[in-house]
């Protein structure tokens, strides 16, 4: 598999003024311009939305889940556990 | 000539070009190089096929001997077909039709910004709905120019064959006759120099982010305005036509 | 802070779905959920996809300028639905582009309906009616599943499924009122659609190992054979408005039960064609794979031009 895959981009469209933006799913593309265009492409085609913010996955700061006190583990504040958002160095292989 | 024969040889042409576009773009559907770029170019076809049913139609409504969009679009001869070459040359890769796309885009944006003030509403109408559309497209061919061309070694030197292999049919873009004139005359379409300034200034800044040349060699083709087309514009109406062909008087 | 062991965690988990408490992406959830979502929502993404193709070839040979508009809509619709799905999948941990090599490999299956030929242009109307149709029987409830990301993955693609099935449905209704040739086009892609898109629903429960635990999990939501006799129901009234014959010899309305009676499916047919051997797997596979193949350099040259703009944006 080549690592030169798309990042991820988390979408957030806001369909009306006075509305919030609303996260409505995520995409590939190369670049943040792209990753405005895609979003239009997709999740604004029967025109749904009038502004469209787009992040890198990676670059989302989470809370602890609701299970946080429960588990025995390090808490994770990434949006969700993604390979790609997990820099592994070069080298190491099947992971 | 009459200014309703010129008024609808020119809207013949418009529509034209973005029906043969249109149908080409479509071709990529299922194959593109990523699932989000593929529904980018058939939301561009999308965009083609409708204006080409809004032209066409407008078409039919000047000439009044009862035809419409539909028997324009899919039931002429091929030498009564007058889209420029550039339209129906074959997609390529996506570099290709990267290139192509842009090349007309940087056409189509400074035209429908000039004819939305066409002195004929109609036209006007369908100009100022175009625009919209249009830039967005030439964001997007403009943008991916730039990454091909300034992106790695194989994509620039890709690239730089579409470009070197399509400049020919530039030219053909500016194609005027005595129907443009008549209608430049009645303030009813821009003057085509104007148009290829700003579309000259806009490819030439293009191709410097994207360090692409432009070919020393500018020898020209034309013809599609007149009905003579490349080899390829048969298989594409066989295709295009094959249904109604088949199946002639029906609805659908 | 409370440490469970992991047999309570199940029970909080399955006390959780018991409730209609929706699991989002970093909740805590047994690993064998994780995968068979994985599995599940990825297959349906490479369904969507692969989808595109059987109906993305008669774009170009559409009869009219509003069909041929109609069926690209459409057509893109499905892209982006794949890609609702391939978004689901990811927050689960899996890597988009690993499940999609899985496809292209053969490890991973997707909706048998796919690897049919579309003959005629009534194949357009037929699919828009019986497979969009099928889907969306088993969609609906989907919409009410326990994961979170699919549940809401389904409700976009449920509002856009019906706009499908009703263009297909009409497609048909037009051939069917239409000559006789634009007739027989009809019937005739029912009698090629028809049992396809009943294997649709899958093997009956009885042959389904995995159901039980997906139901228990609400990530299936009725049984095979359910939905397909709901599917069935729907579908031979619908036919009868237009005046087509189910090919089907057996079909008979039963007034106790209030259901269609119908024929045998073909299971040998049905598994022959999910191992590989459909008319169409190959070409399916083989159109994707060249694609993300032909693919490659430009995806590398948006990578290494995204790379050089951050240099010099940094600069």
């Amino acid at each position: 598999m080549t690592k030169k895959d798309w990042p991820l981009w988390e979408i957030f469209i806001r369909s009306k003024q006075g509305l919030n933006h609303k996260h409505v799913g995520s995409l590939r593309a190369a670049d943040a311009e792209m990753a405005v265009e895609n979003a239009r492409d997709v999740y604004t085609r029967r025109s749904e939305g009038i502004s469209i913010w787009v992040i890198e996955s990676n670059n989302i700061h989470a809370s602890d889940s609701s299970d946080a006190d429960m588990l025995f583990e390090p808490s994770n504040t990434k949006v969700y556990r993604h390979p790609t958002f997990y820099d592994v160095p070069d080298g190491i292989s099947h992971m | 000539m009459t200014k309703n024969e010129a008024l609808f040889n020119y809207t013949l042409r418009l529509g034209d070009d973005s029906l043969i576009l249109g149908q080409r773009l479509a071709e990529w559907c299922g194959h593109g190089p990523i699932l989000e770029e593929d529904i980018a170019i058939t939301n561009i076809s999308l965009d083609l096929i409708g204006q080409a049913t809004n032209l066409l139609n407008y078409a039919a409504l000047i000439e009044n001997k009862d035809r419409n969009a539909d028997n324009i679009a899919f039931l002429r001869l091929e030498k009564e077909y007058c889209n420029i070459l550039l339209v129906e040359q074959l997609n390529g890769d996506f570099g290709d039709t990267m290139m192509r796309q842009f090349l007309f885009d940087a056409f189509r944006k400074p035209l429908f910004e000039m004819l939305q003030f066409s002195k004929d509403k109609q036209l006007a109408a369908i100009a100022e709905k175009s625009l919209k559309e249009t830039k967005y497209h030439l964001k997007h061919s403009s943008e991916w120019i730039i990454r091909l061309g300034d992106g790695t070694e194989e994509s620039h030197q890709r690239v730089q064959n579409s470009l070197t292999n399509l400049w020919r049919y530039t030219d053909e873009l500016f194609f005027t006759d005595e129907s443009d004139t008549i209608l430049s005359g009645l303030g009813i379409i821009p003057d085509f120099s104007k148009i290829k300034e700003v579309w000259y200034a806009n490819v030439t800044a293009v191709f410097e982010q994207a360090t692409l040349q432009i070919p020393a060699n500018n020898w020209q083709f034309e013809g599609g305005r007149k009905g003579r087309h490349s080899e390829h514009m048969g298989y594409l109406l066989a295709e295009l036509q094959y249904m109604q062909r088949a199946y002639p008087n029906m609805e659908w | 802070m409370k440490v469970l062991n992991t047999e309570e965690l199940n029970r909080k988990f399955q006390e959780k779905i018991d409730n209609d408490i929706k699991i989002e992406p970093n909740d805590w959830m047994p690993d064998a959920y994780r995968q068979t979502l994985i599995r599940q929502i990825s297959q349906h993404a490479h369904s969507e996809i692969v989808g595109m193709l059987p109906e993305g070839n008669w774009i170009t040979r559409a009869p009219n300028l509003r069909r041929k508009a109609v069926l690209l809509a459409k057509v893109q619709d499905e892209a982006g639905h794949g890609l609702y799905l391939y978004s689901a999948t990811e927050t689960l941990g899996a890597d988009r582009e690993d499940t999609i090599d899985d496809l292209h490999s053969g490890k991973a299956k997707y909706s048998s309906i796919f690897n049919y030929p579309t003959l005629s242009w009534a194949d357009m109307g037929a699919i828009g009616w019986l497979v969009d149709g099928a889907a969306i029987m088993n969609q609906v409830p989907l919409c009410r599943c326990s994961y979170g990301p699919y549940a809401r993955a389904m409700v976009r693609v449920c509002k856009e499924e019906s706009f499908h099935q009703r263009q297909g449905f009409e497609i048909m209704m037009k051939l069917a009122n239409g000559s006789p040739e634009q007739k027989d086009m009809a019937q005739d892609a029912l009698n090629r659609f028809w049992w396809p898109a009943l294997m649709m629903f899958g093997p009956s429960d009885d042959d389904s190992p995995n159901s039980q635990q997906s139901m228990k999990w609400k990530i299936k939501r009725f049984s095979n054979d359910d939905l397909r006799q709901q599917f069935v129901d729907a579908t031979v009234a619908q036919a009868a408005l237009i005046g087509l014959t189910i090919p089907d010899p057996d079909l008979k309305f039963d007034k106790k039960s209030g259901h269609y009676m119908f024929g045998e499916i073909n299971w040998n047919e049905f598994y022959e064609v999910v191992k590989g051997n459909g008319p169409c797997n190959k070409e399916r596979i083989n159109a994707r794979r060249k694609a993300k193949e032909n693919g490659l350099w430009v995806r590398e040259a948006a990578m290494a031009f995204s790379a050089k703009r951050a240099i010099k944006k940094s600069a």
